[in-house]
């Protein structure tokens, strides 16, 4: 099934959410990993804070270079054996990977993860094209049995409770005892094992995705825990590598040190268990590993951000650090964001990607606490962007017309001082005598959404100017 | 070249403002590519041949792998031996053709065959090409003496790591491997950088070990 964006109903995908106690135990559940054993792993490696200057640098400088990079890549993909297939669309990409499939003869096709085939729909493009497409890691096999969209991009099935990947199992698994034990992560996952096993086996075609791909000698590197991406890649006839332009970097030395950045940010682990480092199909002594290799390059909107505000959006490595630590993404979870990418990076990605006119609510689902931008290990301004695509939403006429209004009188009275401080005196006496006796005001109006949960302090009358000139005896007039 | 190729590399540039790079332009990235220049290694790996012996071995128990050191080549067969009759796994294994050297005489009961792994192969046994204390990672490489799927179909992996193979960071097993690679005139098609058994964290994010990749990872040290 195809998953269309529902990021334009932001707001009542996240009311659904905060009414859901199984998906609010479940991000009580993260809240507690992932943030916890990062501050631990990033604790015990001095260097860490360097690291992000590096990777940062290291990023800007290819991006920088984008072109002969690519260039450089293609050449050593084609020297070790391999080809590069260019895709400027989602489309175009989907083709290019049927094509191959067709070529391959493919009824199986074995998938790890990947978030740029998430992004460009590869999933229903194969489902609808006779193919049987099999994914092989743990959280995204559970989802594609439940015929649902990752809610996370490190942990796809994150919103799924034990209970429930049981009972997914049973119905899925045919040919098993029905009463069999499925209550515990050990059962489950062993039966996922054995399920999965027989498909890497008999796929055809197998395809990954890329953390990294290489110029310096055409190489790509895939990141996992599970081994999927080995078995997927190393099974079957021809290994597919799906990628977005900037997953490229020059050197493997500059691979390492963003790698140092990775699973720390990411998992909080001090490094994923498997790095593996794929250069071109089988050699001819081989006795395993594909016979054909194929890379598709994804543009699918990337040049459209080079040498824009959204530029350095394209340094993101995809760790999920910004998403385990913001407040939004904790308490609605990844559905709510209604597309491919939630959470902070989400909020800036989605409208690069899929225009700001389908996904206004995003860059606002955020608190401004910056915990995303300390955290983010390639050191992206991601408040900043967000700021830039609110500014978009507004020129491009999203929100109510209530907001609007108070916006523009907003902006209005913040552009004016003498006006501005006028009327913050009316506010502040105005105010300060409503709050009478108690000093806080248990309603404001236009404001009853943040009154609903907590008083707001009043002001003592005076306001700041008029206190500042009374204590220095000078400031702005009045 | 496709039209796709041409479209992206010319929006690339004029999103960057310049035209293709002229041979200025192209000489620091060709220094860059040649020069393999390392960036902030880890403080933790500066330490003398024993102290990265000891690191190696404390990170890859950390992350569940099991280790033991041996004497030399010869005592290799027993520890295997003793190993898999430990854990109680069946006296079978698939070893790399790159150990056909491995003298199994000294551990009679064992059944050792050579090639690549299929299903229902219990153990596999390889050599590797490097370990990094760094992060109790392995380095290993596929070629005809090492194919790759004995490092992930069978659900034991036993891998025999010789103690002058154990180096600091993963640029110096990269630097190893860049060797190899000189030597063969290829670089080989696969290189898997393993740090313990195979995990999940997809349900409810508590770690299971053994997914799909090997439940176990025995590391036999030979000191000589």
């Amino acid at each position: 099934m195809k998953h269309h964006p529902t990021s334009a109903k932001f707001p009542s995908n996240a009311r659904t959410a905060l009414a859901d106690p199984v998906l609010q135990g479940a991000l009580r559940n993260l809240k507690k990993g992932f943030p916890v054993k990062r501050a631990e792993v990033v604790a015990d490696l001095p260097e860490f804070e360097a690291l992000r200057d590096v990777a940062r640098d290291i990023k800007d400088h290819t991006l920088n270079h984008l072109d002969a990079y690519l260039e450089i890549y293609e050449a050593n993909v084609v020297r070790s054996g391999g080809q590069v297939h260019w895709a400027r669309t989602a489309e175009e990409a989907c083709e290019t990977v049927m094509t191959i499939c067709r070529d391959a003869g493919a009824r199986i096709v074995t998938k790890g993860k990947s978030m740029v085939a998430e992004e460009i729909g590869l999933n229903a493009y194969l489902d609808t094209r006779g193919i049987e497409r099999v994914e092989t890691d743990l959280g995204e096999y559970i989802i594609q049995l439940r015929d649902e969209p990752p809610s996370h991009i490190i942990v796809p099935a994150v919103h799924v409770t034990k209970e429930q990947i049981g009972e997914t199992f049973r119905a899925a698994h045919n040919g098993l005892d029905p009463n069999r034990d499925l209550s515990e992560a050990r059962e489950i996952t062993d039966e996922a094992r054995d399920r999965l096993r027989q498909k890497f086996f008999a796929a055809e075609v197998g395809i990954t995705g890329a953390n990294f791909l290489v110029a310096e000698n055409g190489s790509s590197i895939i990141v996992t825990n599970e081994g999927n991406g080995d078995l997927t890649q190393t099974l079957a006839k021809v290994h597919i590598v799906i990628a977005s332009l900037e997953k490229l970097v020059p050197t493997m030395e500059d691979a390492m040190a963003v790698l140092r950045l990775l699973a720390r940010s990411s998992t909080g682990q001090e490094f994923s268990v498997y790095t593996t480092v794929s250069n071109g199909p089988r050699r001819p002594a081989d006795l395993d590993g594909p016979e054909s290799y194929h890379v598709v390059l994804v543009d699918n909107g990337r040049t459209a951000m080079l040498g824009t505000e959204n530029q350095e959006m394209l340094r993101c490595i995809r760790c999920a650090a910004c998403m385990n630590h913001c407040p939004v993404y904790s308490a609605v979870g990844g559905h709510a964001y209604g597309w491919v990418y939630p959470g902070p990076m989400g909020a800036v990605l989605t409208p690069s990607l899929i225009g700001i006119e389908n996904s206004g609510h995003l860059p606002h689902a955020s608190t401004f606490c910056g915990q995303c931008e300390q955290v983010c290990p390639m050191k992206i301004p991601l408040t900043k962007m967000m700021r830039y695509y609110r500014n978009q939403a507004y020129a491009s006429g999203h929100g109510s017309k209530i907001s609007r209004i108070a916006l523009g009188m907003w902006s209005y009275l913040a552009t004016h001082p003498g006006l501005y401080r006028r009327v913050m005196k009316i506010v502040a006496r105005g105010l300060r005598w409503f709050s009478g006796r108690r000093g806080s005001l248990s309603h404001v109006p236009l404001a009853g959404g943040w009154t609903e949960m907590r008083d707001l302090p009043a002001p003592e009358g005076e306001t700041f100017m008029e206190r500042y000139r009374r204590e220095r005896g000078w400031g702005p007039g009045q | 070249m496709s039209a796709a190729r041409e479209q992206i590399i010319s929006g690339i540039r004029k999103a960057l403002g310049r035209g293709p790079l002229d041979e200025t332009g192209l000489a620091p990235i060709r220094q860059r590519l040649k020069g393999h220049s390392r960036h902030i290694i880890p403080a933790r790996v500066n330490l003398d041949a024993e102290g990265l012996v000891e690191l190696f071995i404390s990170k890859a128990r950390g992350v569940s792998a099991t280790v033991e050191a041996v004497a030399d080549m010869a005592a290799v067969p027993q520890a295997v031996a003793r190993y898999l009759t430990q854990e109680n796994l069946p006296a079978r294994l698939v070893q790399a053709p790159g150990l056909a050297d491995m003298d199994w005489s000294l551990a009679p009961t064992i059944a050792a065959r050579s090639g690549l792994a299929e299903e229902p192969d219990e153990v596999g046994l390889t050599p590797a090409v490097a370990g990094v204390a760094e992060t109790g990672t392995l380095l290993l490489t596929s070629g005809p003496e090492t194919p790759t799927t004995l490092n992930f179909v069978p659900p034991t992996h036993i891998v025999v790591l010789r103690r002058d193979q154990i180096v600091g960071a993963y640029e110096d097993a990269w630097d190893r491997l860049r060797v190899n690679t000189l030597l063969a005139g290829r670089q080989p098609r696969a290189a898997n950088f393993i740090t313990g058994p195979s995990r999940t964290g997809d349900i409810e994010q508590k770690i299971q070990i053994g997914v799909h990749g090997p439940l176990r990872l025995h590391i036999v040290i030979v000191e000589c």
